[in-house]
Protein backbone atom coordinates (compact mmCIF):
# COMPACT_ATOMS: atom_id res chain seq x y z
CA UNK A 1 0.00 0.00 0.00
CA UNK A 2 1.16 3.58 -0.84
CA UNK A 3 0.94 5.27 2.53
CA UNK A 4 2.82 7.98 3.92
CA UNK A 5 5.31 6.69 5.96
CA UNK A 6 6.48 9.71 7.91
CA UNK A 7 4.88 12.57 8.79
CA UNK A 8 6.41 16.03 10.66
CA UNK A 9 3.02 16.75 12.04
CA UNK A 10 0.39 13.96 11.91
CA UNK A 11 0.69 10.33 13.79
CA UNK A 12 -1.79 7.53 11.59
CA UNK A 13 -4.04 5.63 13.36
CA UNK A 14 -5.43 2.68 11.05
CA UNK A 15 -7.96 0.28 12.00
CA UNK A 16 -8.06 -3.14 11.55
CA UNK A 17 -6.29 -4.50 8.41
CA UNK A 18 -8.63 -6.56 6.17
CA UNK A 19 -8.64 -8.23 2.38
CA UNK A 20 -11.20 -7.01 -0.21
CA UNK A 21 -11.12 -7.90 -3.92
CA UNK A 22 -11.02 -5.45 -7.03
CA UNK A 23 -12.03 -6.69 -10.00
CA UNK A 24 -10.87 -10.39 -8.60
CA UNK A 25 -7.89 -9.24 -7.53
CA UNK A 26 -7.05 -9.55 -3.49
CA UNK A 27 -6.41 -6.30 -2.18
CA UNK A 28 -5.30 -4.94 1.69
CA UNK A 29 -6.99 -1.72 3.42
CA UNK A 30 -8.01 -0.96 6.71
CA UNK A 31 -11.28 -1.74 7.61
CA UNK A 32 -14.12 1.52 8.15
CA UNK A 33 -11.61 3.45 5.66
CA UNK A 34 -13.61 4.66 2.62
CA UNK A 35 -12.95 2.31 -0.42
CA UNK A 36 -11.79 4.48 -2.34
CA UNK A 37 -8.99 5.52 0.21
CA UNK A 38 -8.06 1.86 0.30
CA UNK A 39 -8.17 1.46 -3.92
CA UNK A 40 -5.80 4.72 -4.07
CA UNK A 41 -3.39 3.24 -1.41
CA UNK A 42 -3.30 -0.27 -4.09
CA UNK A 43 -2.82 1.94 -6.83
CA UNK A 44 -5.81 1.99 -8.46
CA UNK A 45 -6.96 5.08 -9.83
CA UNK A 46 -9.99 4.12 -12.58
CA UNK A 47 -13.56 3.49 -10.46
CA UNK A 48 -15.80 3.02 -13.55
CA UNK A 49 -16.76 3.99 -17.59
CA UNK A 50 -18.99 6.49 -18.28
CA UNK A 51 -22.01 4.72 -20.05
CA UNK A 52 -22.01 7.44 -23.13
CA UNK A 53 -18.40 8.02 -23.68
CA UNK A 54 -16.87 5.44 -22.24
CA UNK A 55 -14.50 7.71 -20.34
CA UNK A 56 -12.73 6.54 -17.58
CA UNK A 57 -13.41 8.12 -14.36
CA UNK A 58 -12.08 8.14 -10.84
CA UNK A 59 -11.96 9.39 -7.28
CA UNK A 60 -12.73 13.34 -7.42
CA UNK A 61 -14.42 15.21 -4.57
CA UNK A 62 -14.15 12.87 -1.54
CA UNK A 63 -17.75 14.14 -0.11
CA UNK A 64 -20.22 11.85 -2.24
CA UNK A 65 -21.39 15.03 -4.14
CA UNK A 66 -19.75 14.66 -7.63
CA UNK A 67 -20.60 10.84 -8.35
CA UNK A 68 -17.50 10.14 -10.49
CA UNK A 69 -16.38 7.51 -7.65
CA UNK A 70 -19.20 5.10 -8.71
CA UNK A 71 -18.86 1.36 -8.32
CA UNK A 72 -19.99 -1.70 -7.98
CA UNK A 73 -20.01 -3.17 -4.61
CA UNK A 74 -20.79 -6.59 -3.45
CA UNK A 75 -23.18 -6.22 -6.35
CA UNK A 76 -24.52 -2.84 -5.87
CA UNK A 77 -24.17 -0.13 -8.73
CA UNK A 78 -24.15 3.09 -8.05
CA UNK A 79 -22.01 3.08 -4.70
CA UNK A 80 -20.18 6.38 -3.70
CA UNK A 81 -16.47 4.93 -2.66
CA UNK A 82 -15.87 7.67 -1.30
CA UNK A 83 -17.95 7.80 1.92
CA UNK A 84 -18.45 4.04 2.31
CA UNK A 85 -16.60 2.32 4.54
CA UNK A 86 -14.23 -0.70 3.42
CA UNK A 87 -15.06 -4.07 5.15
CA UNK A 88 -13.45 -7.57 5.07
CA UNK A 89 -14.01 -9.61 1.92
CA UNK A 90 -16.02 -6.56 0.21
CA UNK A 91 -15.82 -6.92 -3.78
CA UNK A 92 -15.42 -3.94 -5.61
CA UNK A 93 -15.65 -3.33 -9.10
CA UNK A 94 -15.39 -1.16 -11.98
CA UNK A 95 -18.48 -0.42 -12.76
CA UNK A 96 -19.28 0.16 -16.95
CA UNK A 97 -22.20 2.22 -17.32
CA UNK A 98 -25.12 2.48 -15.57
CA UNK A 99 -25.10 -0.39 -13.52
CA UNK A 100 -27.49 -3.00 -13.34
CA UNK A 101 -29.85 -3.03 -10.38
CA UNK A 102 -29.57 -6.12 -8.53
CA UNK A 103 -32.66 -8.41 -8.29
CA UNK A 104 -34.66 -7.83 -4.92
CA UNK A 105 -34.06 -11.18 -2.97
CA UNK B 1 -40.47 9.38 12.34
CA UNK B 2 -37.80 10.72 14.12
CA UNK B 3 -38.31 13.77 16.27
CA UNK B 4 -36.09 16.37 17.25
CA UNK B 5 -36.24 19.92 18.72
CA UNK B 6 -33.04 21.06 16.87
CA UNK B 7 -31.89 19.45 14.02
CA UNK B 8 -28.28 20.49 12.70
CA UNK B 9 -27.29 19.22 9.11
CA UNK B 10 -23.49 19.09 8.98
CA UNK B 11 -21.31 18.07 11.19
CA UNK B 12 -18.29 20.57 10.30
CA UNK B 13 -17.32 23.44 12.61
CA UNK B 14 -20.24 25.16 12.34
CA UNK B 15 -22.55 22.45 12.94
CA UNK B 16 -20.77 20.97 15.54
CA UNK B 17 -20.43 24.47 17.01
CA UNK B 18 -23.75 25.09 16.35
CA UNK B 19 -24.84 21.63 18.33
CA UNK B 20 -23.03 22.40 21.38
CA UNK B 21 -24.51 25.87 21.72
CA UNK B 22 -28.01 24.13 21.46
CA UNK B 23 -27.47 21.49 23.70
CA UNK B 24 -25.66 23.24 26.71
CA UNK B 25 -29.01 25.42 26.60
CA UNK B 26 -31.04 22.27 27.34
CA UNK B 27 -32.22 21.77 23.59
CA UNK B 28 -32.63 17.97 22.35
CA UNK B 29 -30.23 18.42 19.30
CA UNK B 30 -29.69 15.69 16.33
CA UNK B 31 -26.77 16.53 14.17
CA UNK B 32 -26.54 14.78 10.72
CA UNK B 33 -23.20 14.50 8.52
CA UNK B 34 -22.14 12.66 5.40
CA UNK B 35 -18.78 12.03 6.16
CA UNK B 36 -17.58 8.69 7.53
CA UNK B 37 -16.05 11.32 10.50
CA UNK B 38 -17.47 13.93 11.92
CA UNK B 39 -15.64 17.22 11.79
CA UNK B 40 -15.69 18.67 8.27
CA UNK B 41 -12.84 20.11 6.85
CA UNK B 42 -10.95 20.65 10.78
CA UNK B 43 -9.71 17.54 10.77
CA UNK B 44 -7.63 17.50 7.72
CA UNK B 45 -6.41 20.66 8.35
CA UNK B 46 -2.61 20.54 9.83
CA UNK B 47 -1.68 23.94 9.90
CA UNK B 48 -2.05 26.62 12.88
CA UNK B 49 -5.02 28.59 13.01
CA UNK B 50 -5.20 32.66 12.65
CA UNK B 51 -7.99 34.83 13.87
CA UNK B 52 -8.58 35.34 17.79
CA UNK B 53 -7.66 33.22 20.62
CA UNK B 54 -11.46 32.58 21.47
CA UNK B 55 -11.25 30.63 18.04
CA UNK B 56 -7.98 28.63 18.92
CA UNK B 57 -5.43 30.83 17.05
CA UNK B 58 -2.24 29.39 17.25
CA UNK B 59 -3.93 25.88 17.26
CA UNK B 60 -4.48 23.14 14.49
CA UNK B 61 -7.13 22.99 12.98
CA UNK B 62 -7.52 19.03 13.45
CA UNK B 63 -6.58 19.93 17.24
CA UNK B 64 -9.84 22.12 17.28
CA UNK B 65 -12.09 19.45 15.79
CA UNK B 66 -10.56 17.86 18.90
CA UNK B 67 -11.70 20.41 21.14
CA UNK B 68 -15.27 20.50 19.44
CA UNK B 69 -15.72 16.76 20.09
CA UNK B 70 -15.02 17.38 23.91
CA UNK B 71 -17.41 19.67 23.90
CA UNK B 72 -19.96 17.26 22.26
CA UNK B 73 -19.18 14.90 24.90
CA UNK B 74 -19.78 16.97 27.34
CA UNK B 75 -23.40 17.35 26.50
CA UNK B 76 -23.72 13.82 25.07
CA UNK B 77 -26.96 13.22 27.02
CA UNK B 78 -28.93 15.88 24.67
CA UNK B 79 -26.72 15.47 21.07
CA UNK B 80 -27.37 12.38 19.04
CA UNK B 81 -24.68 12.22 15.43
CA UNK B 82 -25.51 10.24 12.48
CA UNK B 83 -22.37 10.11 10.61
CA UNK B 84 -22.48 8.74 7.04
CA UNK B 85 -26.02 10.45 6.39
CA UNK B 86 -27.07 12.83 4.31
CA UNK B 87 -30.23 15.05 4.37
CA UNK B 88 -31.51 14.32 0.83
CA UNK B 89 -34.67 16.26 0.89
CA UNK B 90 -36.74 19.16 2.31
CA UNK B 91 -40.22 19.09 2.24
CA UNK B 92 -41.79 22.67 2.55
CA UNK B 93 -45.38 20.95 3.12
CA UNK B 94 -44.74 19.99 6.50
CA UNK B 95 -40.34 20.59 7.23
CA UNK B 96 -39.93 17.39 7.38
CA UNK B 97 -36.11 16.27 6.12
CA UNK B 98 -35.35 12.87 4.51
CA UNK B 99 -31.84 11.53 5.31
CA UNK B 100 -30.13 8.60 4.12
CA UNK B 101 -27.11 6.55 5.89
CA UNK B 102 -25.06 4.79 4.11
CA UNK B 103 -26.76 4.24 0.41
CA UNK B 104 -30.06 2.61 1.21
CA UNK B 105 -31.55 3.56 4.68
CA UNK B 106 -33.89 6.23 4.42
CA UNK B 107 -35.94 7.62 7.08
CA UNK B 108 -37.55 10.88 8.00
CA UNK B 109 -36.82 13.86 10.67
CA UNK B 110 -39.76 16.15 11.48
CA UNK B 111 -37.41 18.90 13.75
CA UNK B 112 -38.76 21.84 15.44
CA UNK B 113 -35.84 24.16 14.05
CA UNK B 114 -32.95 23.43 11.48
CA UNK B 115 -29.31 24.71 11.27
CA UNK B 116 -28.48 24.20 7.73
CA UNK B 117 -24.53 24.06 7.92
CA UNK B 118 -24.06 22.06 4.83
CA UNK B 119 -20.51 23.90 4.25
CA UNK B 120 -19.18 24.04 0.68
CA UNK B 121 -18.00 21.97 -2.56
CA UNK B 122 -15.85 22.65 -4.80
CA UNK B 123 -15.75 25.09 -8.37
CA UNK B 124 -14.60 23.25 -11.44
CA UNK B 125 -12.92 25.07 -14.26
CA UNK B 126 -13.40 23.55 -17.88
CA UNK B 127 -10.29 22.56 -19.66
CA UNK B 128 -9.72 19.08 -22.47
CA UNK B 129 -9.60 15.96 -19.92
CA UNK B 130 -10.48 17.67 -16.58
CA UNK B 131 -12.08 14.49 -16.35
CA UNK B 132 -9.33 12.04 -16.65
CA UNK B 133 -8.56 10.37 -13.09
CA UNK B 134 -5.97 12.18 -11.71
CA UNK B 135 -8.08 15.64 -11.53
CA UNK B 136 -8.74 15.96 -8.18
CA UNK B 137 -10.33 18.35 -5.95
CA UNK B 138 -7.73 19.90 -3.73
CA UNK B 139 -9.93 18.80 -0.54
CA UNK B 140 -9.81 15.66 -1.97
CA UNK B 141 -6.40 15.18 -1.86
CA UNK B 142 -6.29 16.70 1.78
CA UNK B 143 -8.74 13.82 2.67
CA UNK B 144 -6.56 11.05 1.13
CA UNK B 145 -3.30 12.79 3.02
CA UNK B 146 -4.45 13.92 6.01
CA UNK B 147 -7.07 11.89 6.90
CA UNK B 148 -6.04 8.59 5.94
CA UNK B 149 -2.73 8.85 5.13
CA UNK B 150 -2.76 7.92 1.78
CA UNK B 151 0.15 8.92 -1.35
CA UNK B 152 -2.20 11.47 -3.40
CA UNK B 153 0.26 10.90 -6.19
CA UNK B 154 3.80 11.24 -6.95
CA UNK B 155 4.40 14.47 -8.93
CA UNK B 156 1.54 17.03 -8.43
CA UNK B 157 0.32 20.52 -10.54
CA UNK B 158 -1.71 22.77 -8.69
CA UNK B 159 -4.21 24.65 -9.89
CA UNK B 160 -4.89 28.09 -7.77
CA UNK B 161 -2.82 30.05 -5.27
CA UNK B 162 -5.28 31.32 -2.88
CA UNK B 163 -5.04 30.01 0.45
CA UNK B 164 -6.26 26.81 -0.18
CA UNK B 165 -3.78 25.65 -3.31
CA UNK B 166 -0.91 27.19 -1.08
CA UNK B 167 -1.89 25.30 2.40
CA UNK B 168 -2.19 22.08 -0.11
CA UNK B 169 0.79 22.17 -2.11
CA UNK B 170 3.27 22.48 0.92
CA UNK B 171 1.34 20.14 2.87
CA UNK B 172 1.82 17.95 -0.11
CA UNK B 173 5.63 17.97 0.22
CA UNK B 174 5.53 17.78 3.77
CA UNK B 175 3.85 14.11 2.93
CA UNK B 176 6.41 13.38 0.30
CA UNK B 177 4.94 14.57 -2.77
CA UNK B 178 7.06 16.03 -5.36
CA UNK B 179 5.39 19.48 -6.23
CA UNK B 180 5.54 20.40 -10.18
CA UNK B 181 4.53 23.70 -9.53
CA UNK B 182 1.25 25.98 -8.28
CA UNK B 183 -0.66 27.70 -11.81
CA UNK B 184 -2.54 31.12 -10.74
CA UNK B 185 -4.75 32.86 -13.61
CA UNK B 186 -4.52 36.03 -11.55
CA UNK B 187 -0.92 38.28 -11.36
CA UNK B 188 -1.02 38.02 -7.37
CA UNK B 189 -1.24 34.98 -5.29
CA UNK B 190 -5.12 34.87 -3.67
CA UNK B 191 -3.83 32.96 -0.43
CA UNK B 192 -1.90 35.13 2.57
CA UNK B 193 2.00 35.87 1.72
CA UNK B 194 2.70 33.59 4.98
CA UNK B 195 1.54 30.31 2.93
CA UNK B 196 3.03 31.09 -0.21
CA UNK B 197 6.37 32.23 1.75
CA UNK B 198 6.27 28.62 2.75
CA UNK B 199 5.78 26.82 -0.56
CA UNK B 200 8.59 28.92 -1.80
CA UNK B 201 11.22 28.09 0.88
CA UNK B 202 9.97 24.80 0.05
CA UNK B 203 11.09 25.24 -3.77
CA UNK B 204 7.56 25.17 -4.99
CA UNK B 205 7.69 27.12 -8.21
CA UNK B 206 4.61 29.78 -8.24
CA UNK B 207 3.27 30.42 -12.06
CA UNK B 208 1.01 33.77 -11.84
CA UNK B 209 -0.36 34.85 -15.06
CA UNK B 210 -0.33 31.37 -16.27
CA UNK B 211 -3.34 28.63 -16.56
CA UNK B 212 -3.91 24.97 -17.15
CA UNK B 213 -4.82 24.13 -21.01
CA UNK B 214 -5.33 20.51 -20.88
CA UNK B 215 -4.79 17.60 -18.73
CA UNK B 216 -2.42 14.84 -20.57
CA UNK B 217 -3.09 11.15 -20.83
CA UNK B 218 -5.05 8.38 -21.78
CA UNK B 219 -6.77 6.35 -19.25
CA UNK B 220 -5.42 8.99 -16.75
CA UNK B 221 -3.31 11.98 -15.68
CA UNK B 222 0.25 11.63 -17.27
CA UNK B 223 0.79 15.47 -17.63
CA UNK B 224 -0.58 18.96 -18.25
CA UNK B 225 -0.47 21.96 -20.59
CA UNK B 226 0.36 25.30 -19.02
CA UNK B 227 0.77 29.07 -20.95
CA UNK B 228 1.47 31.99 -19.80
CA UNK B 229 -1.42 34.80 -19.70
CA UNK B 230 -1.72 38.60 -20.98
CA UNK B 231 -2.87 41.07 -18.97
CA UNK B 232 -5.94 41.27 -20.77
CA UNK B 233 -6.39 37.64 -20.88
CA UNK B 234 -4.82 36.25 -23.59
CA UNK B 235 -1.95 33.52 -24.32
CA UNK B 236 1.09 34.70 -24.77
CA UNK B 237 3.99 32.95 -24.89
CA UNK B 238 4.90 29.20 -25.82
CA UNK B 239 2.93 26.26 -23.66
CA UNK B 240 4.65 24.39 -21.53
CA UNK B 241 4.55 20.80 -20.83
CA UNK B 242 4.33 19.53 -17.17
CA UNK B 243 4.98 15.98 -16.03
CA UNK B 244 2.62 14.79 -13.32
CA UNK B 245 0.43 12.20 -12.22
CA UNK B 246 -2.64 14.62 -10.58
CA UNK B 247 -3.66 17.94 -11.35
CA UNK B 248 -4.62 19.31 -8.32
CA UNK B 249 -8.22 21.32 -8.22
CA UNK B 250 -8.09 24.36 -6.02
CA UNK B 251 -10.20 27.13 -7.78
CA UNK B 252 -12.47 28.22 -5.20
CA UNK B 253 -15.51 26.75 -3.15
CA UNK B 254 -19.26 27.07 -3.50
CA UNK B 255 -21.76 27.16 -0.44
CA UNK B 256 -23.66 23.83 -0.58
CA UNK B 257 -26.86 25.68 -0.54
CA UNK B 258 -29.62 22.91 -2.17
CA UNK B 259 -31.65 22.27 1.04
CA UNK B 260 -31.70 25.71 2.17
CA UNK B 261 -33.61 25.87 -2.10
CA UNK B 262 -35.89 23.25 -1.56
CA UNK B 263 -36.74 24.79 1.40
CA UNK B 264 -38.02 28.08 -0.05
CA UNK B 265 -35.83 30.01 2.01
CA UNK B 266 -35.13 33.17 -0.05
CA UNK B 267 -31.80 33.24 -1.85
CA UNK B 268 -29.29 35.78 -3.46
CA UNK B 269 -26.25 35.71 -6.00
CA UNK B 270 -23.17 37.40 -3.77
CA UNK B 271 -20.04 37.18 -5.60
CA UNK B 272 -18.02 38.01 -2.79
CA UNK B 273 -19.34 34.84 -0.89
CA UNK B 274 -18.75 32.81 -3.52
CA UNK B 275 -22.41 31.75 -4.73
CA UNK B 276 -25.93 31.88 -3.73
CA UNK B 277 -26.45 31.67 -0.36
CA UNK B 278 -29.68 32.43 1.80
CA UNK B 279 -30.61 35.84 2.60
CA UNK B 280 -30.50 36.07 6.58
CA UNK B 281 -31.30 38.49 9.37
CA UNK B 282 -28.53 39.94 11.84
CA UNK B 283 -29.12 36.60 13.87
CA UNK B 284 -28.40 34.17 10.87
CA UNK B 285 -31.73 33.50 10.43
CA UNK B 286 -33.44 32.39 7.30
CA UNK B 287 -36.91 33.68 5.51
CA UNK B 288 -38.02 30.62 6.63
CA UNK B 289 -38.38 31.32 10.61
CA UNK B 290 -37.64 27.50 11.86
CA UNK B 291 -34.12 27.56 9.74
CA UNK B 292 -31.25 29.15 10.30
CA UNK B 293 -27.59 29.18 8.31
CA UNK B 294 -24.09 28.92 9.51
CA UNK B 295 -20.69 28.41 8.32
CA UNK B 296 -19.65 27.82 4.65
CA UNK B 297 -23.16 27.25 3.54
CA UNK B 298 -23.62 30.62 4.31
CA UNK B 299 -20.83 32.33 2.49
CA UNK B 300 -18.12 31.01 1.83
CA UNK B 301 -15.15 32.65 4.78
CA UNK B 302 -13.26 30.60 7.13
CA UNK B 303 -13.25 27.76 9.83
CA UNK B 304 -13.16 30.49 12.81
CA UNK B 305 -15.52 32.53 11.59
CA UNK B 306 -17.83 29.18 10.95
CA UNK B 307 -17.56 28.03 14.37
CA UNK B 308 -18.74 31.31 15.79
CA UNK B 309 -21.74 31.89 12.77
CA UNK B 310 -22.27 27.94 14.47
CA UNK B 311 -22.57 29.28 17.73
CA UNK B 312 -24.72 32.28 17.01
CA UNK B 313 -27.70 29.62 15.29
CA UNK B 314 -27.17 27.44 18.07
CA UNK B 315 -28.13 30.16 20.57
CA UNK B 316 -31.17 31.72 18.12
CA UNK B 317 -32.47 28.34 17.74
CA UNK B 318 -32.23 27.85 21.91
CA UNK B 319 -33.78 31.25 21.83
CA UNK B 320 -36.77 30.08 19.73
CA UNK B 321 -37.25 27.11 22.06
CA UNK B 322 -37.59 29.43 24.98
CA UNK B 323 -34.38 28.00 26.88
CA UNK B 324 -32.90 31.25 27.87
CA UNK B 325 -33.58 34.47 29.83
CA UNK B 326 -33.30 37.64 27.07
CA UNK B 327 -30.54 39.08 29.66
CA UNK B 328 -28.47 35.67 28.92
CA UNK B 329 -29.21 35.53 25.25
CA UNK B 330 -27.81 39.17 25.02
CA UNK B 331 -24.99 39.05 26.65
CA UNK B 332 -23.80 35.64 24.70
CA UNK B 333 -24.74 37.46 21.45
CA UNK B 334 -22.88 40.29 21.73
CA UNK B 335 -20.03 38.60 22.66
CA UNK B 336 -20.45 36.34 19.44
CA UNK B 337 -21.11 39.45 17.06
CA UNK B 338 -18.12 41.30 18.60
CA UNK B 339 -16.27 37.72 18.07
CA UNK B 340 -17.59 37.87 14.41
CA UNK B 341 -16.21 41.53 13.64
CA UNK B 342 -13.06 40.85 15.12
CA UNK B 343 -12.48 38.42 12.82
CA UNK B 344 -13.66 40.23 10.21
CA UNK B 345 -11.50 43.53 10.50
CA UNK B 346 -9.32 45.10 8.91
CA UNK B 347 -8.36 44.81 4.59
CA UNK B 348 -8.88 41.44 4.41
CA UNK B 349 -11.83 41.35 5.74
CA UNK B 350 -13.58 43.85 3.51
CA UNK B 351 -14.66 41.41 0.83
CA UNK B 352 -16.59 39.51 3.37
CA UNK B 353 -18.09 42.58 5.14
CA UNK B 354 -19.41 43.87 1.51
CA UNK B 355 -20.92 40.30 0.82
CA UNK B 356 -22.27 39.79 4.53
CA UNK B 357 -24.08 43.59 3.71
CA UNK B 358 -25.55 41.86 0.33
CA UNK B 359 -27.37 39.14 2.01
CA UNK B 360 -28.29 39.90 5.34
CA UNK B 361 -31.02 42.23 5.72
CA UNK B 362 -31.02 43.07 9.33
CA UNK B 363 -34.22 41.58 10.20
CA UNK B 364 -37.36 39.65 9.28
CA UNK B 365 -39.84 41.42 11.14
CA UNK B 366 -41.77 44.58 9.37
Amino acid sequence: MDLIKEHPILDFQHGKKVKFFFDGKAMEGFEGEPIAAALHSNGVVIYRETPEMKRPRGFFCAIGKCSSCFMVVDGVPNVRTCVTALTEGMRVETQRGKGLVPALS
Amino acid sequence: MRQTEVMVIGGGPAGLSAAVEAASLGCQVLVVDSDLKLGGQLIKQTHKFFGSKEEHAGTRGYQIADILFRELEENKDRIQILSNTTAVGYYKEDGVISCVTGEDEYFRVKPQRVIMATGAQEKMIPFPNNDLPGVYGAGAVQTLMNVYGVMPGKRVLMVGAGNIGLIVSYQMKQAGVDIAGIVEFMPHVGGYWVHAAKDRRLGIPIYLRHTILEALGDRFVTGAVIQEVGAKGGLEGEPKKIDCDVICMAVGLTPTCELLWQAGCEMVFVPELCGYVAKRDNQMRTSVPTIWVAGDAAGIEEASSAMVEGRVAGLNAARSLARLMDSEFDARSSLYWKRLSDLRAGPVGEKIRYGISQACCGSWEV
